[in-house]
């Protein structure tokens, strides 16, 4: 399949490009499809290969040693992955996986490398991307390291169940987030280590608060 | 049961990332807005909700207290 130039154009890396240029670099880019579950880069292995996603979503995670997942970003059609690892040459701290169907553009290191020399207006548009990816990390850093996530929620849970009298209305991950200024991405897992203190039960749709008691302590009220 | 992920059809634009990711098949796109159709294999895992771009789709929770 033709490599798409009007594609290759959104993408961050490669605005501000003149054609020709955008037609150069497009001969080192090729294309490769993965489907749901599929790892397209492995936790503490090199990266040889840098990726665009094209169409579908992407996971970046990394498992901890009992098994926890956390993610650290979602990457949607125009992003990149590997960046890092393939610029440091060192191996990968992340995994990424395909959440469903995917199609990745996607280039060699010793291509990109070639392609750096040659259009230095690329190397610039790399700096930016990398650090905006800087900021966004040192949030997320700041949300594991000083903000007691999970006794965060509880608190906010706490609160927002009240007296358990009248309805109020539901909140997704993303509000919950919001209300207590954290990621997202920190929320799912700050309500299962919740439910495996036993404060609370996660049903499809709903959480449970079973002990109010546990909740209080792990928010630090007393 | 019965219950689906809400959808604003005025903030989707029909991308289907959410499509894309949702592994129950309760999702489709219909004329450029994405759908939902009741499906028992919808465990709210949220990922529509988190891949959504523009904030279209949700998967809100409901806040109880067990009562005993
Ligand atoms: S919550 Fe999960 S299973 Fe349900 S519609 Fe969204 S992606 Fe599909
Ligand atoms: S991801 Fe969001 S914007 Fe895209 S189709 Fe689904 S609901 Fe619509």
């Amino acid at each position: 399949m033709a490599i798409k130039t009007d594609f290759l154009r959104s993408i961050p890396y490669f605005s501000g490009l003149s054609d020709s240029e955008i037609d150069t670099v497009g001969k080192y880019i090729f294309e490769k499809k993965a489907d749901r579950g599929e790892i397209l880069s492995f936790e503490s292995e090199p990266a040889d290969v840098l990726f665009f996603v094209t169409a579908g979503v992407v996971k970046i995670f990394k498992t901890s040693a009992d098994g926890k997942e956390q993610i650290f970003r979602i990457i949607r059609p125009g992003e990149s992955f590997n960046d890092v690892s393939i610029l440091s040459g060192m191996p990968n701290l992340i995994s990424a996986e395909a959440m469903g169907a995917v199609v990745l553009y996607a280039i060699k290191k010793k291509d990109l490398e070639v392609v750096l020399r040659e259009h230095p207006q690329i190397a610039m548009n790399i700096i930016q991307v990398l650090s905006r990816r800087v900021q966004e990390l040192v949030s997320l850093v700041e949300d594991f390291s000083f903000r007691h996530v999970t006794g965060r929620v509880a608190k906010m849970l706490l609160e927002y169940a009240g007296d358990g009298v009248g309805e109020k209305p539901r909140l997704t991950q993303q509000e919950m987030a919001s209300m207590i200024g954290t990621a997202r991405e920190m929320v799912g897992r700050s309500l299962k280590n919740l439910e495996a203190v036993g404060a609370i039960r996660l049903e499809r749709n709903r959480v449970v608060i079973t002990d109010q008691e546990v909740l209080r302590e792990t928010a630090g009220i007393t | 049961m019965g219950e689906m992920p809400i959808i604003d059809k005025a903030k989707c634009d029909g991308c289907g990332l959410c499509v894309s990711v949702c592994a129950c098949g309760a999702l489709k796109l219909v004329e450029k807005t994405v759908q939902a159709i009741e499906v028992d294999e919808c465990r709210w895992c949220t990922l529509c909700e988190l891949v959504c771009p523009n904030e279209a789709i949700s998967c809100p929770f409901e806040i109880i207290i067990e009562n005993d």
